[in-house]
């Protein structure tokens, strides 16, 4: 009699902890849910009095003026798509090479280092990109290839005006070269990863048919992949979009609109790290939150799409199993 | 002589373009290395006992990083100690309870978005709900910030790792009787410890090179300061500002904070990966 009771009260308080226990792991998985409704419900308020003046304007206004109280968000947003297209346009085809050669080419032995190597890459902060760049290799790149793009690609009609300008080593170019090498690893090592999923029965099969490496890579592991490979570009994508410390060093960081990529420019993360401790009156404040919440949409709208895409991938990989 | 041409073809494609992809791997090698080497050509000078013993120092002056390297390791230690356990927690109902009901797909869904989100963004997220609040740069506003980076690292790596642990693990604590919670605390945790701390040690790599959170939260101190209530001195933060600054001492001073952090981070990563690889094949 005594036990029986004794096993119930036991059997009771294990039930108590037990929903204690799941209810503290369902507060935290709704307290990560809670982080992001109120970072964008702090970025509309601090940005209320900018949004307010300027509404959709801003978007499409280049004033950056703190005097006359002027701002609009063109030259960052602009300086923020140009950086991020380049770095997407170099990375891209880099990053499907190194897939390629770590899933097809190389090595048993030496697939393993050579991938971590990759993977180092993006383990190296971003404010390391940017000393690097300003220090090293924007001097260089003044001196050897900026002036050979100015006397090759310069005189050609249309995108040659992309291409004029001092050599000065820093601005929009030099900014997007290295976001590529940055976002090289993210790519990179999704698309290996995708890569590695296709089942080797399919390219058995185009290797029997006589396929060779390239055209079983190009007809039967890319189409594959497809979905994959751009849920990594996507990924590769917000992060080059959002990156800072890397852009705020060489961009050069001037509130105005070039049409060549070798003069300085503006990326909003780069705005938001050299004016905001020094910006002075709500309206300037403000007009930098509305910036960082411009940001923060624009990279949740890519990197959500990035993850449909992967998700998309994994649902096939799943059924076909 | 017609299908010789086309195969001929066929193979010069094919090895043009592998030849392109190995150059591909090695322009990504070329940058690491090329990095790496500039780190310790500058950083190795600056590797002196002075930089661990003493403070920033003004311009044309003796001095050394240390009121940074304790500010920095002070408030990773700390956004690590307040992240990592909601981090675990959260994990715990991804993998455990929620499995595949709405609140843990978006969960999921949300977590791996803030795992890339812009971290200046949080700096700014802080500023505004606490910087602004209690009037003043904190180091706890600084750890704050961190830690909200801390937490989807944690959650992504956990989530993960509680998933490889063998269902019969589960079945045959239940089956012996234990109530919920003591198999996922006393069977799950110690089956995935490795793979939980791996998480760990990757979040702190994530967040000891940070900079663009600390820019509006920590903000920097030149002098020493162990109160976390005040602006406190950080690694990246004094890097960015004397690499940024005309002055060739602190352009010296920020290649060795730059060589410490980097091979830190490094070393870090190449640990989590040891670990990782154990909890696989255990």
């Amino acid at each position: 009699m005594m036990s029986d009771n004794n096993r119930e009260t036991t059997h009771t308080r294990q039930q108590l902890i037990d929903f204690l226990f799941k209810s503290i792991t369902r507060l935290s998985a709704i307290a990560v849910l809670c982080i992001l409704l109120a970072i964008i419900a702090s970025l509309i308020d601090g940005g209320y009095p900018s949004i307010k003046a300027f509404g959709l304007g801003f978007l499409a206004s280049s004033d950056w003026n703190p005097v006359t109280q002027k701002f609009g968000a063109l030259v960052p947003i602009f300086g923020t798509l140009a950086t991020s297209t380049i770095a997407m346009l170099i990375g891209i085809p880099i990053s499907f090479g190194i897939a390629l050669f770590l899933t097809e080419l190389s090595p048993r032995w030496l697939k393993r280092p050579l991938g971590t190597a990759i993977e180092l890459l993006a383990a190296i902060p971003s404010i390391i990109f940017g000393m690097w760049g300003l220090f090293v290799f924007a001097p260089v790149f003044a001196d050897t290839v900026e002036p050979w793009l100015t006397d090759h690609l310069g005189p050609i009609p249309l995108i040659g005006a992309l291409f004029q300008g001092p050599p000065m080593g820093i601005g929009m170019l030099t900014a997007g070269l290295i976001l590529a090498i940055m976002v090289i690893p993210f790519i990179a090592s999704v698309t290996r990863d995708v890569f590695e999923v296709v089942p080797s029965v399919l390219k058995e099969s185009a290797y029997a048919l006589g396929a060779t490496t390239w055209e079983v890579v190009w007809h039967i592991v890319l189409p594959y992949t497809k979905a994959g490979v751009v849920g990594g570009v996507m990924l590769g994508l917000g992060r080059a979009l959002g990156e800072t410390m890397a852009v705020t060093f060489v961009i050069g960081n001037a509130h105005h609109l070039y049409a060549s990529l070798l003069m300085p420019g503006n990326s909003i993360a780069s705005a938001l790290a050299n004016e905001f401790t020094e910006a002075i009156g709500d309206l300037y404040t403000a007009s930098l939150i509305y910036l960082g919440l411009l940001l923060f949409v624009i990279t949740f709208i890519v990197l959500a799409i990035s993850k449909l895409f992967l998700a998309q991938l994994a649902k096939r990989e799943g059924a076909k199993t | 002589m017609k299908k010789n041409m086309l195969y001929a073809r066929r193979r010069f494609i094919n090895n043009f373009n592998l030849a392109i992809s190995m150059l591909a791997m090695g322009f990504g090698l070329f940058w690491l290395g090329w990095i790496l080497a500039t780190l310790l050509s500058r950083g190795l000078p600056a590797m002196e006992p002075s930089l661990f013993l003493k403070m920033t120092p003004a311009p044309g002056n003796d001095g050394g990083l240390l009121n940074a390297i304790v500010g920095s390791l002070l408030m990773s230690v700390t956004a690590t100690l307040l992240g990592t356990p909601i981090g675990i927690l959260a994990a715990t109902y991804l993998s455990e309870f929620g499995k595949a009901s709405w609140i843990a797909a978006t969960t999921r869904f949300i977590n791996d978005i803030l795992l890339s989100a812009p971290s200046i963004v949080l700096g700014l997220f802080i500023y505004s709900i606490v910087v602004i609040k209690m009037g003043h740069f904190s180091g706890w506003a600084g750890t704050l910030a961190l830690s909200l980076l801390v937490i989807p690292v944690v959650i992504r790596t956990t989530e993960d790792m509680l998933r490889l642990v063998p269902d019969s693990l589960r079945e045959a604590a239940a089956a012996l009787g234990a109530p919920q919670w003591k198999v996922v605390v006393l069977v799950i945790y110690r089956a995935a410890r490795a793979g939980i701390l791996t998480g760990v040690l990757l979040a702190i790599a994530r967040i000891s090179g940070e900079t663009a959170p600390l820019l509006f939260t920590a903000l920097n101190n030149q002098f020493w300061s162990l109160d976390m209530n005040g602006s406190m001195a950080n690694l990246p933060v004094v890097i960015f500002q004397y690499a940024m600054s005309p002055y060739a001492d602190w352009h010296r001073l920020a290649w060795g904070g730059a060589l410490l952090i980097t091979f830190g981070v490094l070393g870090l990563n190449i640990i989590a990966r040891i670990m990782f690889r154990q909890q696989r094949y255990e």
